[in-house]
């Protein structure tokens, strides 16, 4: 009864705009449902299915044998690296996007801002590319050979 | 409308949106196994119910009956979250998604989408990303190596093609005008000049290749399923699950594979647009739909066959298709198609 209000109350308020607050409810809703199916089905099969807990079961997979080590904390750079190149590229996005929606009120002026604008991103993303930051692998396995080939001649 | 119809209207419509989310998920999964069997030349399922048809519902009442094992190294509050979390933003991006005709009920108009946002890209945009956190969460909480490397190699997966998915759809905004689907479809409709084609945005392919590209990496399918390549990580971020909380992940990737396709068809492939023939009362609004879901279930085919088809990529080809080949092309893509547009609806910029 109160959502109900609630939702009368919200329309008076939004009245005159085109989308109203009301037009989150289904989301809202679906929010409450999918939340709760999943609670619901998850507690009737924790009734339901059985529970006999060994020692070996409950161990972190690992094969079949017993894990002999913690997963491992630290993670190559390149991941965190991926991830700052993925927010500069996701607030650009941002920018894009509202643009779009009224680039024609903008005009020429506008196009040429953001073209400005994504060439100096691109410009970001030659940089990272030539520094190689996008290359997997490849650093490594040239290190590798080059560390190999030292030794090589140093022996000879 | 009144407090009440609003209230009412929102609960048919989720309701309506959930039930056949799940009806549809029990389909698809048949539809997969079964097609995936013919391309390999085998039978598929074929026990349960006609064609095998239940053999979905068969395996959920199975898990629902499987012990679900915690292993001793979770972290239980987050553990458990992480299959609520993938499930949630599946159900919720298909709420925005049009998915026939508006009809009539006495002089109202009711829209055959759960709700209609002016924001509705950017929804979906920002839902899709919210589904890295199940995963994230899950392999992190896990307290296991396997679970962890899926879920480290699922963010960064996940987030590099989502800049791509991103991008790709400037264009399609630009052409439109709109972030709304509702008027995305509906600009669709009819068709180009005098011809007999339909007025999709399709034509503006190259972005429609990329959003569905990166949509396969988006749901972690083959070939992009390096977060849960058996070979390599044994399950990936889902490894420390079992029974029905392995089920919803498991839903939850159909779900979002279903998403992915309706999108791809309400963004590019005119939506429920199609020939009604000039039929009357009951057609004008029944063909539509059966248009949407053919059309959809085309692209789900393309996802089954491309899986089916393709091998696994590499993690590095993996990372270096999406930074050097998809988003350098979406960005000129994005130069070479803001030029055009803005010649054809504003003239040269000298004139």
């Amino acid at each position: 009864m109160n959502l109900i209000l609630a939702t009368g109350f919200l329309v008076s308020r939004c009245e005159g705009s085109r989308v109203t607050l009301a037009d989150y409810l289904p989301i809202g809703m679906m929010l409450v449902f999918g939340i709760g199916f999943a609670t619901v089905i998850m507690w009737l099969s924790w009734r339901i299915a059985p529970n006999n807990p060994t020692p070996e079961k409950l161990a972190p997979y690992e094969c079949g044998i017993v894990p002999l080590q913690e997963p491992v904390q630290r993670f190559p750079v390149k991941f965190y690296i991926v991830a700052m190149l993925f927010v500069i590229f996701d607030v650009e996005l941002v920018f894009l996007f509202a643009w779009a929606v009224r680039f024609e009120s903008f005009g020429w002026a506008g196009i040429g801002a953001m073209g400005i604008f994504v060439i100096l991103l691109l410009e970001t993303l030659v940089y990272v590319w030539k520094r190689g930051a996008l290359d997997w692998n490849v650093a490594r396995r040239g290190r590798n050979r080059r560390i190999v080939v030292d030794s090589l001649e140093d022996a000879a | 409308m009144t407090g009440w119809e609003i209230f009412l209207t929102a609960a048919i419509k989720t309701v309506a949106a959930f039930a056949f989310l799940l009806t549809l998920t029990i389909i698809l999964v048949w539809f997969e196994r079964k097609t995936v069997a013919d391309l390999q030349n085998r039978i598929g399922p074929n026990r349960a119910g006609p064609w095998g048809l239940l053999q979905t519902v068969a395996d959920g009442a199975k898990l629902l009956f499987k012990e679900s094992v915690t292993p001793r190294k979770v972290e239980f509050g987050l553990y458990i979250a992480a299959p609520v979390a993938a499930l949630v933003p599946a159900l919720l991006i298909f709420l925005v998604v049009p998915i026939g005709r508006p009809f009539h009920i006495g002089d109202r108009l009711i829209d055959l989408s759960g709700t209609d946002l002016n924001i509705g890209l950017l929804y979906i945009l920002a839902l899709s990303s919210l589904a890295v956190y199940a995963v994230v969460l899950a392999g992190w909480s896990s307290g296991s190596k396997y679970p962890l490397l899926g879920a480290v190699r699922a963010s960064a997966q996940m987030i590099s093609y989502e800049a791509a998915m991103g991008l790709a759809l400037v264009p399609l905004i630009l052409f439109t005008g709109t972030t709304s689907l509702k008027q995305i479809v509906e600009i669709q409709g009819g068709s180009f000049g005098d011809t007999f084609l339909p007025a999709w945005n399709v034509v503006l392919i190259p972005s429609f290749l990329i959003f569905f590209i990166a949509g396969i990496a988006e749901t972690n399918r083959a070939p992009f399923d390096l977060v849960e390549a058996e070979s390599e990580i044994v399950g990936g971020y889902h490894t420390e699950y079992s029974g029905f909380r392995f089920a919803m992940f498991f839903l939850a990737e159909y779900i979002n594979i279903f998403n992915i396709a309706a999108i791809t068809v309400t963004l590019f492939l005119g939506g429920w647009h199609g020939p009604t023939f000039g039929l009357g009362a009951p057609f004008d609004w029944v063909l539509p739909i059966f248009w949407f879901l053919a059309k959809s279930m085309a692209l789900v085919f393309v996802f089954v066959w491309v899986r089916a088809t393709l091998p696994r990529m590499r993690y590095d080809q993996l990372m270096s298709f999406g930074w050097k080949r998809l988003i350098p092309v979406s960005l000129l893509w994005i130069a070479l198609s803001t030029l055009a547009i803005g010649v054809r609806r504003m003239g040269l910029p000298w004139t």
